[in-house]
């Protein structure tokens, strides 16, 4: 056991932020919450993304063929770490360095992996995720979106939901089934699909912040040629796990927390109330110290994840703690957020008196979103209790 | 002893539930979100003529004269249907200080028009300093011949911006203790000098920044006896926090209504999720919350229409638990909805952003656990 970090370790930190602080753009005070997803937030992204890929940091610890620098996953801890904490605008390569590019590592051809991996690497493509649809949410295995070979294409049909950026991506890793006889696991398969292809058709879901994040897509006999799919026809469900665990360590972000605490910490001690100020009530003072243990915990369940990497092993049930933690610890951390603010927490960030720009009003909202999407607490706990303790099924 | 509603509490929520299912159905609700004024003249006008405003007027000046847990049983009614609008404002935060404080000209002038609909009021109490208490009222009053000279902020006002009188409170002079040298003003909201600023909220309700800019109020306007006007907030205090209790009881049920039937319907792994006994448990959890809101509120109520010794730490007791539940309940209510409990086309999450604002309003867990503490002489 050791926590410390190696000299080299360091000096990759500093160098991550030293480059933050001329990289990050002009005027970011990192409100990602107060306009997410808005086009002038995603050109921010996108921009963003362009910088890190001038310095082969937009997927670092990816092998050094495909545009990475092959850190180490330690390497690659410090640098997620710095950009949570800094709240930089990292939102157009988080699917496709996150999830979908380590599934492409792990499981593509040697040609897919020249196809995309350099392209995420130089945020040329950006990724969406068409998994769930109305039916199979939870239940991802029922999912119904067809593809059907025919000669030396599939032919897909059907319809996904809740895609996130699924408007503002080029590529999209698609289940569909493509054994309809088989049992429910058996049948389903995993694609890589050009969002440009025809016959692909994306409306908007509008979600209770108001914003334009999440889709309906539509696939009306989208014709893709075979080499579009990944892996084996009919083993797409085993790498969709693979991609889940993928999405489950990477979210979470127990570090943009710490960052909220700060915030919080300062707030509490700047303002007054009954003549003294918030940091001096006790109230104040448990939710903030609780807080900022519920953040230390959060981050040591993703480092023993990233620990076990780098130990060569396959975290299994220890992503879903780590998702399940962080995500529902985030909403908490709103939550203490607002209720230290009293009435004041209630304001948006358009208004001249919400606090801290009305982020902790923003993340309450969002958080509700984050504890459900890549898995329900349910799901991970199930995960958990099955998986992961072996305990009897259902 | 009787839990249960009578029969006219009975026939009054039977008849506002079908109400308001056809007047302020979910679209009303949306449609003023959006909207500057934050509620709809005609559903004013059609719930006036249910004698809706006058509820807990006395007869005599034009009201129906029913009681505190009469105006709860409708107000469940409005937080299950998200009534929006100046309701409680009016009923209560208008009507309550004119009946405590009032003299007969001003009850007689005032109250049948409230209670014919034809009048919106608010009460202007809290400022920047966002205290429910006398020491947060800085809002200047000082005598100038027949008048008096309003000078500050109000922050956080209800539905200020569409009120034509507001009740104001504001400080005349400074006494031993914070809650002398308050006077209780009635304020009419076009005077010069006053200026209103919409605040965007969690729940998109309708609270103002009120600015006072030398704004002149005849002295006639009093409510009560100058510099000891806190006993008439005070008592609007404890109506109003039973009001904004009752609100929630309502909207809680409805989320826990929408909830449990949305469990029983959505089938994931080929059974509906709510034979999951993750899912059962939740739900009985929530039911808990929702049914101890129900009941606290109740006593809370009942106390203080009764004038029960103990009603204050009854309605504190009833405000710490019911902001706390209600919140807990419209959390689990968006986690059992999955993916679409986090759109804004369905309706769960109108449920969740209004519990922030009825958690707050009147004082939230915090502020009211600390009242608990001190009625228990801790
Ligand atoms: C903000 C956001 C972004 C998203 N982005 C994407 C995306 O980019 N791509 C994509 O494919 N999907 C995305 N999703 C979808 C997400 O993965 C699903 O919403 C999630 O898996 C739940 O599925 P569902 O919405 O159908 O809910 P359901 O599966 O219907 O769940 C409803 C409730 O039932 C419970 N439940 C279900 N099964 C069980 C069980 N066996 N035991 C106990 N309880 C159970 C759930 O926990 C939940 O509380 C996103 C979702 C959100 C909220």
């Amino acid at each position: 056991m050791d926590f410390r970090l190696s000299p080299e370790e360091e000096a990759f930190r500093q160098e991550v932020l030293d480059w933050l602080k001329e990289n990050l753009p002009k005027n970011w005070s990192g409100d990602r919450f107060t306009r997410d997803r808005d086009p002038e937030t995603w050109n921010i992204y996108r921009e963003f993304a362009g910088k890190l890929a001038e310095k082969k940091w937009v997927a670092p610890a990816w092998p050094v063929e495909y545009g990475g620098l092959g850190l180490s996953v330690i390497q690659q801890l410090i640098f997620n770490e710095e950009m949570a904490y800094h709240q930089a605008p990292l939102g157009y390569s988080v699917i496709g360095v996150g999830w979908a590019g380590p599934t492409i590592i792990v499981y593509g051809t040697e040609e897919q992996k020249q196809k995309h991996l350099g392209a995420i690497t130089s945020a040329e493509t950006m990724w969406c995720q068409g998994f769930s649809e109305p039916n199979a949410g939870s239940d991802l295995a029922s999912l119904q979106t067809r593809a059907v070979r025919d000669g030396d294409d599939y032919v897909i049909n059907g319809q996904k939901i809740w895609t996130s950026g699924a408007h503002l991506s080029d590529w999209c890793i698609l289940l569909a089934r493509t054994d309809a006889e088989a049992t429910k696991h058996k049948g389903i398969s995993y694609f890589l699909l050009d969002m440009k292809t025809p016959g692909i058709s994306v409306r908007p879901l509008i979600d209770m912040m108001d914003n334009h994040g999440f889709n309906e897509m539509f696939f009306d006999n989208v014709r893709v040629p075979k080499d579009c799919l990944l892996g084996e026809e009919n083993r797409g469900w085993y790498m969709a796990a693979t991609t889940l665990d993928f999405e489950r360590s990477s979210i979470g972000g127990a570090v943009g927390g710490r960052r909220m605490v700060e915030e919080l910490v300062g707030y509490a001690r700047e303002t007054k109330r009954n003549g003294k100020r918030l940091s001096e009530e006790v109230t104040v003072r448990v939710r903030l110290a609780d807080a900022a243990l519920e953040v230390e915990i959060g981050r040591m369940l993703s480092y023993r994840v990233v620990s076990m990497q780098a130990r060569g092993l396959v975290p299994n049930y220890e992503s879903s703690i780590a998702k399940l933690f962080n995500t529902d610890m985030q909403f908490r951390l709103a939550k203490a957020g607002l209720e230290i603010m009293g009435l004041y927490g209630q304001l948006e960030p358009q208004s001249k008196y919400a606090p801290l720009r009305g982020k902790f009003e923003r993340q309450y909202l969002w958080q509700t979103g984050m504890i459900v999407g890549g898995g329900t607490p349910e799901i991970q706990r199930n995960i958990i209790a099955m998986r992961g303790l072996g305990l009897p099924r259902q | 002893m009787d839990l249960g509603l009578d029969e006219q509490q009975e026939l009054l929520k039977n008849f506002a539930r079908d109400f308001l299912e056809k007047e302020c159905p979910e679209s009303v609700v949306r449609e003023m979100e959006e909207d500057e004024k934050g509620y709809s003249p005609d559903l004013w006008r059609k719930m006036a003529q249910q004698g809706w405003m006058g509820l807990i007027i006395p007869e005599e000046h034009g009201g129906t004269g029913m009681k505190l847990c009469e105006l709860v049983v409708l107000l469940e009614e409005f937080g299950r249907a998200l009534v929006p609008g100046p309701y409680i404002s009016t009923v209560v935060l208008g009507a309550v200080p004119i009946m405590e404080g009032g003299n007969d000209e001003q009850k007689q002038q005032l109250l049948p028009k409230i209670a014919a609909g034809d009048l919106i009021m608010t009460m202007a109490l809290t400022e920047p300093s966002a205290k429910w208490d006398a020491d947060g009222v800085a809002l200047e009053a000082k005598k100038q011949g027949d008048d008096y000279v309003l000078n500050g902020v109000k922050l956080f006002v209800p539905d200020a911006h569409v009120s034509d009188q507001m009740v104001v409170v504001a400080r005349t002079s400074k006494g031993e203790t914070a809650e002398d040298g308050i006077t209780v003003l009635l304020v009419d909201s076009k005077s010069a000098g006053i200026s209103f600023e919409l605040l965007r909220t969690i729940a998109a309700d309708k609270q103002c920044e009120v600015t006072f800019e030398n704004v002149k109020v005849p002295a006639a306007n009093v409510l009560g006896e100058v510099d000891k006007g806190w006993p008439i907030v005070e008592q609007t205090k404890r109506m109003a926090t039973v009001a904004a209790c009752a609100y929630l009881v309502g909207l809680s049920q409805m989320d826990f209504d929408v909830t449990l039937n949305y469990a029983k319907e959505r089938v994931q792994f080929g059974r509906p999720i709510g034979s999951f006994q993750a899912i059962q448990h939740k739900l009985a959890d929530v039911v808990i919350d929702v049914d101890g809101s129900r009941f606290i509120t109740y006593k809370a109520a009942w106390s203080l229409q009764e004038g029960e010794p103990d009603a204050d730490m009854m309605i504190s007791m009833a405000k710490a638990w019911t902001s706390d539940a209600s919140r807990r309940v419209v959390a689990h209510g968006q986690q059992i909805h999955g993916g679409i409990g986090f759109t804004k086309e369905y309706k769960i999450q109108l449920y969740f952003r209004r519990q922030k604002w009825m958690e707050l309003m009147w004082g939230d867990a915090d502020y009211h656990r600390e009242l608990v503490a001190q009625a228990l002489e801790v």
